[in-house]
């Protein structure tokens, strides 16, 4: 026997599973949601989508290659994977250059200031979108009504979206549930199709890239605190960005907690204080600042709430 | 009149908090001998242990507080800053001989043939619990530098060429953080020998000649042959190893040219083992002729 | 169907070699024993060069409590006592033992002539006393992997008492086969040696766990339990997850009962023991047979002829690949074991052991591992542990040397399952610092606990 033999600690075998395959896996998830809002929103959600995915490809390439002098990251998704959630989170008709301004902030504010995948604290997707939110707010609340602007970007007809009617007490008895579920209404553009994103997360569940605590503790949270204060659950949960963040903003790994007890406390807290934003607050949704209000609460979560080890034994037995 | 309650309200609270912090900053004060600085100033700072302390700030309060200073050294700080720190404390200082470390392996790339790959991370204590490592040597070094991250003085780094950690003699202080690091042991603090003179068996195979030849070509192979060499009883042999004892050995480097292997190092020596063996040789020769001559 | 609780992970099960039917080998001409091939004090060899010992001979003595004896499977001439490399490559002791042609011949007569050692009678009237002194006398290790000494299991500390033996037939490790094939081919001698295993530890049920993925095994013992009419004994389908072997998730799954930190799995009031190990124990109480042999897996994805061999120990570990077809040419590491707890080795000229169930050759494109990337904090790790630790941090800890805070994370709870590397979609080494951070913190401990005396 000739051959050089590798040795190595145990175990010797390992997970299909990388970094890049986790990240593409949610990809396609997204993409049932990025057919819908191509149909409900057409060309505007196109040049969105396009330009939010290359301009964080683009700045992340940038910075890994000028700043950090790093090697390229672009393989592993995750900027690809951000650029689609910002995407998915601005209106249809925001200008291009507001996108790549998002683009810019996630990135390089929201991710690589940190050093890079891994390292960040804040989900980079809604750090963009909340700093679009605040420095451009008439052009991030403008939305542009479903179907009839497919072949319009720029000047879209806008209208008042269910949380915005629910925040202004206007009349939301003429909105249809089915309607809503299939996304036929105004809103961000990834946001608006409840079935779309539900496909989506069965899939990362199925695939086992995420587990379901954090998706389930975050609606079950909401539906439970709406009823105690008389809302209307169906509305509340199938409109605005309460599944899109449910599954996919606020599953990111790098900015959930770790344990599973974590994540259903993390999950229980993003569901409330959406509730408390969009009822009391000075928005009609809460969900990104939710979920960021969540994120910086990650690190203590991590550090006090545990998993329970084996043998030792449990609470009150 | 706003701002007149403003006035009163912030001051009032200034005035109280500059009470309570002057009140704490009395009640609490921890007096502190101002020597203990001073001497900290003159310490290396690295927290490195070797004075068998917990840190510089821990020797520097003994050493303030001592009545003498005969089993404080730090060998970090050298002779001059011992005298120093003497000086300020009033006593005598002690004269420490100065540590050195040494390598006890030369399996460089070249003497010691790769025999598997290594795919893990760099630790050495991580190879050592693989088993063997690289090479089918299983007392020498396993190149992954555990006492180059260990080193606080910057001393060492890892050669290239020959895959060894490489001892800048300068910067050692002998502190022992390397030694410790070392999951085979192979790192010695011994004296550094006069004006920095030294000869030591380079290798720590214990294992029979014919098999440790073969996993290294620079191995000792306990043959025996620097024993007989030594005029002065350094030298024993135990467990297929040769060990030089410092305390005996009187530089003559007879041994470094007696062994087969090239197992022994020597080291600050102003003329190279070599030429001090041609030299010799030659003023034999010259003796001889002498004699040749006379008779 | 039963499970344990917390964690675990699915790896490919790759069982290339279920089917297999054991293969006996060649009864070797040369045997080479090592002294310490159990977990505890190395035993100690009395022999002398040119001594003539006799199959099934002692040649090294227990040293201690949790010590065995190693027996000689072949007769013959003690020809080197050395250090020898132990297939990690690190020397260790070892004795060498080769047959003349007149030994070998004696040897395969006897063999082909295998008398039982005592009756029926005899063996029903043996105590537990006897029966674990027959144990300890015939050098019976756990085969499972560990090699803990099995009389040490069945002797609890004075306070505790058994009720119940376990029978570790899970294999959960992937490739391995070799209980499987011991269990569908003997399945008597096995259900015999749990009932002496039972009446030795003098408890009145044993349950024996098998894995979800063992369907044809799990059949036939049940089947001759209730043909047999054996009474106590019962056979409890596992699902299939890794780490389900693991002597406390076995304990967990089948009782229900968890073994409190940092006690001994007989808090629970169960021993558990391998099939393999029941399997020795009644070939000792019947047939005075010392453990010499055992039933070896060899595999991998291009091994010519993959199979369950049953050899000699101290057989070496080339000749036994050469019955499987030998080394295949692209192969890039050997295991010693399973894949996911086995010993890489660089020394295939060493001898087998009684812990050596399986041998794995791995070709070179599954021997490197993945690219190491930085932790994206994706918490599979966390939820694979199946001690229910944090692996990231436990290996972070480490890497920086924060043995404190280690320690306070239970690091020692740790059992080096491997499920959190093996899960970790960034390829971290994270059960190699936790590993670096338990030898830490142990020697620590130890020198704690040494020094309070």
């Amino acid at each position: 026997m000739n051959q050089i033999l590798t040795i190595s600690a145990s175990p010797h075998l390992h997970t299909r599973q990388t970094v890049a395959s986790c990240m593409w896996h949610v990809v396609i998830a997204l993409l049932p949601a990025l057919a819908a809002s191509l149909y409900f929103f057409g060309v505007g959600a196109a040049i969105v989508v396009v330009t939010a995915v290359a301009g964080c490809a683009a700045f992340e390439y940038a910075i890994n290659r000028w700043m950090l002098h790093r090697p390229s990251t672009l393989l592993n998704g995750s900027a690809i994977l951000t650029g689609l959630l910002l995407a998915f989170n601005l209106p249809s008709n925001l200008p291009v250059w507001i996108v790549l301004i998002g683009c810019l902030v996630a990135i390089g504010i929201g991710k690589m200031a940190f050093g890079g995948l891994g390292c960040n604290i804040w989900n980079p997707a809604l750090v963009g979108r909340v700093f679009l939110l605040i420095s451009f707010p008439v052009q991030m609340t403008s939305w542009p009504l479903p179907i009839v602007n497919r072949w319009v970007y720029a000047d879209a007809t806008t209208g008042a979206t269910t949380l915005g009617l629910l925040k202004m007490g206007g009349d939301t008895s003429t909105i249809d549930l089915w309607q809503s579920a299939t996304g036929a209404m105004g809103g961000s553009l990834g946001e608006v199709s409840a079935i779309a994103l539900i496909i989506g997360v069965v899939y990362l569940l199925v695939m086992r890239v995420i587990s379901w605590h954090i998706p389930v503790a975050v609606v079950g949270s909401v539906a439970i605190f709406t009823l105690c204060i008389g809302g209307n659950i169906g509305l509340e949960l199938l409109s605005g960005g309460l599944l899109l963040g449910a599954f996919f903003m606020a599953t990111d790994y790098v900015t959930s907690p770790m344990s599973h007890k974590g994540m259903l406390l993390y999950g229980v807290m993003i569901g409330v204080i959406t509730v408390i934003i969009r009822r009391w607050g000075a928005y009609p949704e809460g969900m990104s600042f939710a979920i960021l209000l969540a994120n910086s609460f990650v690190p203590l979560i991590n550090r006090y709430v545990k998993p329970r080890k084996f043998g030792e034994r449990r609470v009150g037995k | 009149m706003s701002i007149f309650s403003a006035i009163i309200v912030l001051g009032g609270i200034g005035l109280l908090s500059a009470a309570i912090l002057y009140i704490v900053s009395k009640r609490f004060y921890v007096k502190e001998d101002p020597r203990i600085a001073i001497i900290e100033e003159l310490l290396p700072g690295a927290n490195c242990g070797s004075c068998g302390r917990s840190g510089c700030h821990d020797f520097a309060c003994a050493c303030a507080s001592a009545t003498a200073l005969d089993n404080l050294v730090c060998p970090g700080a050298g002779d001059e800053a011992m005298k120093k720190i003497a000086d300020i404390v009033g006593l005598a200082p002690t004269e420490a001989k100065p540590q050195v470390a040494i390598l006890k392996c030369y399996g460089t790339c070249e003497n010691r043939p790769v025999t598997a790959r290594y795919n893990g991370p760099a630790s050495c204590a991580m190879l050592q619990s693989t088993g063997v490592g690289t090479t089918s040597c299983p007392f020498g070094c396993l190149g992954c530098g555990d006492c180059v991250k260990a080193c606080r003085f910057n001393a060492m780094h890892m050669d290239p060429v020959t895959g060894l950690p490489a001892i800048d003699p300068e910067k050692c202080t002998g502190c022992g953080a390397c030694a410790n690091a070392c999951p085979r042991r192979i790192i010695e603090i011994r004296d550094k020998g006069p004006r920095g003179m030294r000869v030591w068996v380079a290798c720590s195979n214990r294992e029979k000649g014919a098999v440790a030849r073969k996993e290294c070509t620079a191995a000792c192979i306990g043959c025996g042959k620097c024993m007989k060499a030594c005029p002065h009883d350094a030298v024993t042999v135990s467990d297929n190893l040769a060990y030089i004892d410092p305390a005996k050995c009187k530089l003559c480097r007879k041994c470094v040219l007696a062994c087969p292997t090239g197992a022994i190092h020597d080291e600050g020596f102003p003329i190279s083992t070599p030429d001090m063996a041609a030299i010799a040789e030659s003023k034999r020769r010259e003796a001889e002729a002498k004699k040749a001559n006379s008779n | 169907m039963r499970t344990f609780h917390i964690g675990g992970v699915h790896p490919p099960e790759n069982k290339i070699t279920a089917s297999a039917r054991i293969i006996d080998v060649e009864l070797p001409r040369e045997v080479t024993l090592t002294y310490g091939q159990h977990i505890g004090a190395p035993a100690k060899c009395e022999l002398n060069k040119g001594d003539h010992v006799d199959r099934g001979d002692i040649i090294a003595v227990a040293s201690g409590f949790v010590s065995a004896n190693v027996h000689t499977p072949i007769s013959g001439t003690v020809v080197k006592i050395d250090k020898i490399k132990a297939p990690n490559g690190m020397p260790c002791d070892a004795v060498t033992i080769a047959a003349t042609d007149d030994d070998h011949e004696k040897d395969l007569a006897a063999i082909a002539d295998r008398k039982p050692l005592r009756t029926e009678p005899e063996i029903a009237s043996l105590d537990a006393k006897k029966i674990i002194e027959i144990i300890d006398h015939t050098g019976i290790v756990g085969l499972g992997g560990a090699t803990f000494p099995t009389k040490v299991k069945l002797s609890p500390p004075p306070g505790m008492k058994a009720d119940i033996v376990i029978i570790n037939a899970v294999e959960c490790e992937p490739y391995l086969t070799n209980d499987h094939a011991l269990m569908l081919e003997c399945p008597d001698e096995i259900l015999e040696g749990v009932r002496l295993l039972m009446r030795a530890a003098g408890v009145d049920r044993a349950t024996i766990g098998v894995e979800a993925n063992k369907k044809n095994a799990i059949e036939l013992l049940r089947s001759r339990i209730s043909s047999l009419g054996i009474e106590g004994i019962s056979v409890m389908e596992l699902e299939v997850k890794y780490p389900q072997g693991g002597e406390k998730q076995l304990i967990q799954a089948l009782t229900g009962k968890e073994v409190p930190s940092g006690a001994l799995p007989i808090a629970t009031g169960a021993i558990v023991q391998n099939v393999a190990t029941a399997y020795a124990v009644y070939d000792a109480v019947r047939f005075g047979q010392p453990l010499i042999d055992r039933v070896v897996t060899i595999t991998g994805p291009s091994v010519e002829r993959p199979g369950n061999y049953r050899a000699a120990i101290g057989i070496s570990i080339e000749k036994l690949i050469e019955m499987a077809g030998g080394v295949p040419s692209d192969t890039g590491k050997i295991v010693l074991g399973g894949p996911m707890m086995g010993k890489s080795i660089v020394n295939i000229d060493a001898p087998t052991t009684k812990g050596v169930s399986g041998i794995l050759m791995l070709p070179e494109n599954m021997s490197e591992r993945g690219k190491t990337e930085p932790c994206i904090r994706c918490a599979k790790c966390v939820s694979a542990c199946p001690m229910g630790l944090e692996p990231y941090l436990l290996a972070t800890l480490s890497r920086l040397g924060e043995w404190e805070e280690v320690e306070k994370e239970k690091v020692m709870n740790c059992m080096e399952c491997g499920c959190c590397s093996f899960t970790c979609p960034s390829s971290r080494p994270i059960l190699d610092f936790i590993r670096l951070g338990k030898q830490t913190v142990g020697a620590a401990i130890r020198a704690r606990q040494s020094q309070k005396k």
